[in-house]
């Protein structure tokens, strides 16, 4: 199951999708909004929100990539990738990768390479907005 | 049948233009090449970003790759998901 939403992120209906008496490893990330961020030689600074927009529909086949990949390198029985758009307080969920496998090996690894390659490669982009201004991350050297 | 490249715009590349899409005369943009040479020129501040990439039809394009007026062209600046 691959998605984009702008509501918040449903943790029991992801974990009753990748439930399955197949499995005998069930993996869950979710990346959450931190309070502070820091740029190399500039002071901590504290994160009012973040702002997040998608190009859904290619966001959506990006992200379909990626899961084929997954379940081509490693055995993986069910997953679930949502990802979250609009704006997002401290401590709210931005994305959730799922993954269920036979043996916890599986689940870890395909879970790290769904996370680290949605974040490389699926066109989303997040704003940082502080209380005196704003920036899109890591959008300049 | 229209002239123009309809090019849609995300993030920074949507404040840096000012809009959620732009029009190209398609006789001036063939290929993507084209059409990056063609933004940044007249958005000098795209020259800023840590990469630029182009998506037709919802894949990424190679610079090389022709682009027509049929086309679902979108500009991609550096993603930032998760």
């Amino acid at each position: 199951m691959i998605s984009i939403t702008s509501n918040p992120i449903d943790l029991s209906s992801a974990y009753k999708y990748v439930s399955t008496d197949e499995a005998g490893a069930i993996l869950f990330f979710f990346g959450t909004v931190r309070k502070s961020t820091r740029r190399p030689n500039e002071p901590l600074r504290e994160v009012q929100r973040l702002e997040y927009e998608a190009y859904d529909k290619m966001a959506v086949q990006e992200m379909q990539k990626i899961a084929s990949e997954a379940c081509q390198r490693w055995n993986i029985q069910k997953y679930v990738i949502v990802h979250r758009t609009g704006k997002l307080l401290v401590g709210e969920m931005a994305v959730l990768v799922a993954v269920a496998t036979p043996h916890r090996d599986d689940a870890f690894e395909a879970g790290r390479f769904i996370i680290d390659t949605l974040k490389a490669s699926v066109p989303i982009w997040k704003k940082e907005v502080f209380d005196d201004g704003s920036v899109w991350v890591d959008a300049h050297p | 049948m229209p002239k123009e490249l309809i090019v849609q715009l995300f993030g920074i590349t949507r404040e840096i233009i000012g809009a959620r899409q732009i029009e190209v005369e398609a006789s001036s943009a063939s290929r993507v090449s084209d059409l990056l040479a063609l933004l940044r020129d007249r958005y000098p501040a795209l020259g800023g970003l840590r990469s630029l990439l182009v998506a037709v039809n919802g894949e990424y394009a190679d610079p090389d790759q022709p682009v027509s007026v049929n086309d679902e062209i979108a500009l991609i600046p550096p993603v930032s998901g998760g």
